[in-house]
């Protein structure tokens, strides 16, 4: 099936209480497919087309606020509407997931192919210091895995989790083995293991409070450093990535989600010429795998980062590197995506000469 | 009789509802807000709905209700409270949900959402205070803001060419397919208080009853914003804003089979 079908799929498997989304493309098959599959009837699952993806973002925000697992699903402009919504419920620490099946930009760009919302992805997107837990899936095997990783990761942290996709994964249709079905949550369950949702106060409790707001500039420090210590658990505990054929490698090519995919075969392509090169994936793109990368870069000759855009995980890179190798970038834009044997040339153009 | 046994249980024949706490509130002396307040804790109470209650604040004077009302609140970023309302109420289909929210939340940077949620028939209640100006931030002109009402951002009077006109979102809002109980009401005497109250009832039986959505406007006053006195401000009220925003039920399906 497709990388957008597979979401849907998921997403009823893993016991997900509701989707509110707004068709937009390269992955209007995910409202389409769970629209079809009708999980209202079997599970109780809520499917809702929102007015604008500006709605179904806050939509996210109260159901998720109440405790529920709730996600959304759109592309790059459509997520881009989204980015207020989504401070808010980093601000308020509601752990809502979204897909963002990237396309080119800016503004209406293209829809097809691109990985251009990196930066948007991994520094917030909104107003404030703030960090989402990102995803960025290679396979479609990886989208139908993502989800339950992403509600998981998301009411473990109470944060807002996204699975950062793009177009060629969202569309390409590949062999995946689904997750098995887990039932939704019960009530009593919800109550106790968010005894912060704003569900009713369950039990006559005192009242929760879902906000972001607080007037006092010392109390919202306070909020904020909380915040940061969070992110700092999330840095310790959460950073996902995936390495082929580094050992003995003397170039690394550093690629996430499709261009991953690409890198591989340039790894091998490359490996057929004589070159030792091998493959760093980050799967967490925030938490970013620094440590790994600037380990790995120890005696290289040099780090190519090949990604579907215009240089934007090469400023992660170099940061951790830190000067230690030379670190390159390829990339194509305007929804164009490269082939296995333009990352080779430029391995060769930019590294070996 | 001294003050001690005026105030024994026994002769007291009104108090606060529970659900509003002993915080003070913000609102300026004169202001619509507070006794809205009560009355939406009052009815919450009588219809034992304390623990089965969930809010949704917006931006705006009364971004600080939930400081007030003893219920699970959501805060809303501006204009959205109704998106995030019919989220809640699908998923927690038994509870009793609302919004509470200005002009300008409701009727200008919320419009989409707003129009939305009540077109689609969310089993929900929009409680609408209508004080044709923007209190919070200090008194711009909002999208109900009179022709010939002066305001920060109209300090020569609102004209239909520079500004256009002020919006019945309420009318529209009665239009639709998707309401059962759309109302104007104000809170200026005890009369108007009593009427008020009964709509707020009346929309939230009508939400538990799954009767579709009900909007419950409320002309107020905004004294500081309008520069008057709280008395001169009801009258304000009572020769202008009544004109053109005229009270009484627009629209009421909630008996209909």
């Amino acid at each position: 099936m497709k990388g957008n079908e597979a979401i849907a799929h998921a997403a009823i498997r893993c016991g997900a209480d509701a989707y509110f989304g707004y068709p937009i493309t390269p992955q209007s098959e995910v409202i389409e497919t769970l629209a079809a599959l009708k999980p209202w009837e079997e599970t109780g699952m809520v499917v809702l087309q929102a007015e604008s993806e500006v709605a179904s973002i806050n939509m996210v925000y109260g159901a998720a606020g109440a405790g529920k697992r709730v996600l959304t699903s759109s592309s790059s402009p459509g997520v881009a509407l989204m980015q207020e919504g989504i401070a808010y419920m980093a601000g308020a620490e509601i752990p809502g997931v979204f897909v963002n099946v990237q396309r080119g930009g800016p503004g209406l760009g293209t829809i097809q192919p691109s990985q251009a919302d990196y930066f948007q992805a991994t520094r917030g997107g909104g107003n404030g210091d703030y960090y989402v837990i990102t995803l960025a899936p290679n396979s479609v095997q990886e989208m139908a895995d993502f989800v339950d990783l992403a509600f998981e990761l998301a009411f473990k942290y109470r944060n807002p989790a996204m699975i950062l996709s793009d177009g060629v994964i969202g569309q390409m249709m590949e062999k995946v083995v689904l997750p098995p079905y887990k039932p939704r949550r019960t009530e009593e369950q919800i109550a106790k293991e968010c005894p912060w949702a704003t569900m009713g106060r369950t039990n006559g409790r005192k009242p929760n409070i879902m906000t972001s707001l607080e007037m006092q500039p010392e109390v919202m420090e306070q909020r904020n450093l909380a915040l940061l210590r969070k992110y700092q658990q999330i840095k310790d505990n959460e950073v996902r990535y995936e390495k082929t054929l580094c050992d003995d490698a003397e170039y690394i090519i550093v690629s996430f989600g499709s261009a991953a995919r690409i890198a591989e075969k340039a790894v091998e392509l490359a490996r057929e010429e004589g070159i030792k090169v091998g493959l760093f994936r980050p799967i967490t793109l925030w938490p970013f795998p620094e440590k790994e990368i600037a380990a790995l870069a120890e005696g290289k000759k040099g780090i190519l980062s090949a990604e579907i855009n215009a240089g934007q995980m090469i400023e992660d890179i170099r940061l951790a590197v830190n000067g230690k190798v030379p670190v390159e970038h390829f990339g194509r834009l305007g929804g164009i995506v490269p082939g296995p044997d333009e990352i080779v040339e430029a391995l060769k153009n930019k590294l070996m000469k | 009789m001294d003050k001690n046994e005026i105030i024994s249980p026994e002769n007291l024949a009104y108090k606060k509802p529970a659900l509003l706490n002993e915080t003070p509130m913000h609102y300026c002396p004169g202001c619509s807000h507070g006794v809205v307040h009560k009355l939406v804790a009052e009815v919450i109470e009588e219809m034992g709905m304390e623990n089965k209650t969930v809010g949704v604040c917006p931006v705006g004077c009364s971004v600080f209700a939930y400081r007030y009302i003893d219920i699970d609140w959501s805060e809303a970023a501006h204009g959205r409270a109704p998106a995030v309302a019919t989220a809640i109420k699908r998923v927690w289909p038994d509870r009793l949900v609302f919004t509470y929210q200005g002009d300008g939340d409701l009727a200008c940077i919320g419009t989409a959402e707003s129009i939305h949620a009540l077109n689609r028939g969310e089993n929900i209640t929009i409680i609408f205070i209508n004080n044709a100006i923007y209190g919070m931030t200090g008194g711009q002109m909002a999208p109900t803001t009179l022709i010939g009402q002066k305001t920060s951002t109209c300090p020569y009077g609102r004209t239909p060419e520079l500004h256009g006109y002020p919006l019945k979102i309420t009318e529209m809002a009665a239009l639709m397919e998707g309401t059962c109980y759309v109302t104007r009401q104000s809170v200026e005497t005890v009369a108007a208080i009593r009427s008020t109250k009964k709509a707020i009832r009346k929309a939230f039986e009508a939400s538990m009853a799954g009767k579709g959505s009900s909007l419950v406007e409320v002309v107020s006053t905004c004294n500081s914003g309008w520069k008057l006195s709280p008395v001169k401000a009801n009258e304000w009220m009572k020769e202008n804003l009544f004109k053109f925003y005229p009270k009484g039920d627009l629209k009421d399906t909630t008996e209909d089979k």
